[in-house]
């Protein structure tokens, strides 16, 4: 029996994903990438190798995508985190019609056309407004968890507005709300709000077609995906493990290239 | 105009600059040629004397003020005018472009913006005003101007970046408004535009110090009209497949049409560029060696990443063979008729593509899609153009749904490379070629 492996990674994290011939996932990881590209991919793919019960010469054919995917030496191929993550959240939701990925450093939406293909995409531009780091940087000035964002914002008996798109000025302007002894959950929320505005705005330059599926660390916020949901009409549809769709997709490309 | 002056001028013209032009050649064969890139054919033989024209046009310029009038023009105003009273004219815009190419963009955007110019504004102006304040260029030097030529057909940011340099020199400032065009040209649009022209015609005189002679004017336009219906003639080679050139290549030899119309150097020089090109499509010589797919491009070039596109593209087996942005230069030209002098001068310049409506863009370039069997389309989203940029991403998602291509969006600046991010761009380039390869 051969496995086959996907790598992603991002700025943030570096997830790996272990599936046999048929798609089937054997094991997966979720590490932190930190200053080296290379080390990072190697440390995923051996936690998602342990999970499995495998090692590395069990592997037929492997596949990087993310920001760091040119760092991979152990990948036969690269791949762009856009096809990839079409391809993985195809795999999970065989009637997915878009996918908007909410990731460390760029957030992206991508329309799928037939078999999991990318039939349009679109991605943040030069700023991380929108980006789970514009959340990370928040989370970290608050005092609060990046798990405990969503459950604050669900709680949430109203809502502050946040005006900066800056991420820079978004801080000092969470600071001085705080001072002024605004509700730190109705603040988060506001700043979700923010998040989901900018992504919004980009989903209408390609249009939004059901399924809606959210993928990205910031998926797992359930603050961020109910205001994405009534923001753009639709239901959103949350995979179990939402930050290594790159990855599945990844590892069902290298199932493609050693055919 | 001094005497003197124009001693000097004809004497590096016809002596002293050849001398130059033939020293750097002989010290030039010394040195080891660049190893060719396989992913690219045979490059074009007449590239040698575009960047002799362009040399002599930067380096000749020096000398011009005293010996003739100087003008900077904007890239769509009706130089034809200037022509006739023999300006030696500047272009800031390819002027810009070259900077660019040189990398000098940020630099130069620098000083204008340490003027208090905000890094908002379109940054061929900021490298414009940035070698106004600084005097820095590749150029070597630019002449001061005596007269300032400027169409709104383009932007309306050239307004004000011309009424800076108006101001700053205290010289005439002369504007050719041309009204947008919503739908379909109007009589009276026409009938105001002729009129401008007849009302600057005297203050040109006066800047050149002589009479305007009609005849002359005739002659030159019908020189400039035929220089950019050759350029047409010369984009239209790229039909064939494979293309003999890509629109990278076009970039640069676009330098004589825009800067040079009107002078028989820049007329002469496209008969040689499309005898060229003639030649390579009867013999099957592609401008990469290997033509897989072949791509649109919409806007201005990137133009510090000319070279590193083109190699990036060459290697996929991909060809770009249309531009809009390239097609400018020869779209509207077929409206020149001296029969109908003014008016006809106001419908060429007026109807240019920025100063025209998106259904009409969108109904050109799906044109050129079928005219130039195109397999996708790249538009540059360019920070400085506002005009061009305005409605692209409108414009991607109608055509790519209604021809079935693949299209990306990927955003830069013209010149200044402090707005270019290399990686995300790259990401949605190679995302794009992906789409393509599975299409």
């Amino acid at each position: 029996m051969s496995y086959f492996a996907g790598i992603d990674v991002g700025s943030l994290s570096s997830d790996a994903a272990i599936i046999g011939q048929d798609g089937d996932l054997k094991g997966w990881s979720v590490t932190e990438t930190g200053p080296h590209s290379t080390n990072a991919a190697e440390a995923a793919l051996d936690a998602a190798l342990d999970m499995a019960g495998l090692t590395r010469d069990d592997l037929a054919f492997v596949v990087a995508t993310g920001y760091g995917r040119a760092a991979v030496p152990l990948a036969g191929k690269k791949i762009t985190e856009i096809s990839c993550h079409a391809l993985g959240a195809y795999a999970l939701f065989p009637d997915v019609g878009t996918v908007i990925d909410i990731g460390g450093q760029d957030s992206k939406v991508i329309r799928l056309g037939e078999g999991g293909k990318v039939a349009d995409f679109v991605m943040n531009d030069k700023c991380a407004a929108g980006t789970g780091r514009f959340l990370e940087v928040m989370a970290a000035k608050l005092g609060v968890g990046l798990d405990d964002l969503g459950r604050l914002s669900l709680a949430a008996q109203g809502e502050v507005s946040i005006s900066s798109v800056c991420t820079v000025f978004a801080e000092s302007e969470v600071v001085s709300l705080v001072a002024k002894n605004h509700p730190i959950d109705q603040v988060i929320k506001g700043l979700h709000r923010s998040v989901v505005n900018r992504v919004a705005a980009m989903t209408g330059n390609i249009g939004i077609t059901p399924r809606v599926i959210m993928s990205g660390g910031v998926a797992k916020n359930a603050g961020v995906v109910a205001l994405m949901a009534e923001r753009l009409g639709v239901d959103i549809a949350v995979p179990q493990e939402p930050q290594i769709v790159g990855a599945l997709g990844a590892a069902l490309m290298a199932v493609r290239a050693a055919l | 105009m001094s005497l003197s002056a124009k001693a000097r001028l004809q004497f590096m013209k016809d002596l002293g600059l050849p001398a130059m032009l033939r020293l750097a050649k002989a010290t030039k064969g010394k040195r080891a040629p660049r190893a060719a890139n396989p992913d690219f054919g045979p490059p074009l033989k007449c590239a040698a004397r575009l960047k002799e024209i362009m040399t002599r046009h930067y380096y000749l310029s020096r000398f011009a003020p005293g010996a003739r009038p100087v003008a900077w023009v904007t890239s769509g105003a009706p130089v034809e005018l200037l022509r006739a009273l023999d300006f030696y004219t500047i272009y800031p815009e390819n002027h810009g472009a070259l900077c660019g190419a040189q990398k000098m963009g940020p630099e130069l955007c620098a000083a204008a913006e340490e003027q208090g110019y905000s890094s908002d504004l379109c940054s061929y102006a900021r490298v414009d005003l940035g070698h106004f304040f600084s005097g820095k260029t590749p150029a070597g030097q630019l002449p001061k101007p005596d007269l300032l030529f400027c169409s709104n057909n383009i932007c309306q940011t050239v307004v004000y970046w011309y009424k800076v340099l108006a101001h700053r020199l205290g010289i005439p400032l002369v504007l050719f408004d041309t009204p947008f065009n919503y739908g379909e040209i109007t009589e009276a649009n026409i009938a105001y535009m002729k009129e401008q022209i007849l009302e600057m015609i005297p203050v040109l005189e006066k800047t050149a110090g002589k009479a305007f002679d009609m005849q002359r004017f005739m002659r030159l336009a019908e020189l400039s009209k035929s220089t950019s219906q050759l350029w047409g003639q010369c984009l239209e080679t790229m039909r064939a497949r494979p293309a003999p050139m890509t629109i990278f290549d076009a970039f640069v030899h676009l330098a004589p049409v825009v800067s040079l119309r009107g002078l028989p150097v820049a007329r002469d020089y496209y008969e040689i560029l499309l005898a060229e090109l003639t030649e390579r499509v009867g013999q099957g010589i592609g401008a990469i060696t290997n033509e897989k797919k072949r791509l649109m491009w919409d806007n201005i070039a990137v133009w510090y990443k000319v070279r590193d596109f083109a190699e990036l593209f060459a290697a996929r087996g991909m060809n770009f063979v249309a531009a809009t942005y390239t097609n400018a230069w020869a779209e509207t030209i077929q409206h020149l008729d001296m029969s109908r002098p003014w008016e006809s001068l106001a419908k060429t310049y007026s109807l240019v593509i920025l100063n025209n409506n998106l259904k009409h863009r969108l109904g050109l370039m799906e044109k050129m899609v079928r005219e130039y069997s195109v397999d996708g389309l790249v538009v540059h989203s360019a920070r400085s153009c506002k005009p061009y940029s305005l409605g692209q991403y409108d414009l991607k998602s109608l055509l790519s749904r209604r021809l079935g291509i693949p299209a990306v969006v990927i955003e830069a600046d013209i010149t200044d490379y402090r707005f270019f991010s290399e990686e995300q761009a790259l990401t949605r380039l190679e995302a794009f070629f992906e789409a393509l390869e599975a299409a």
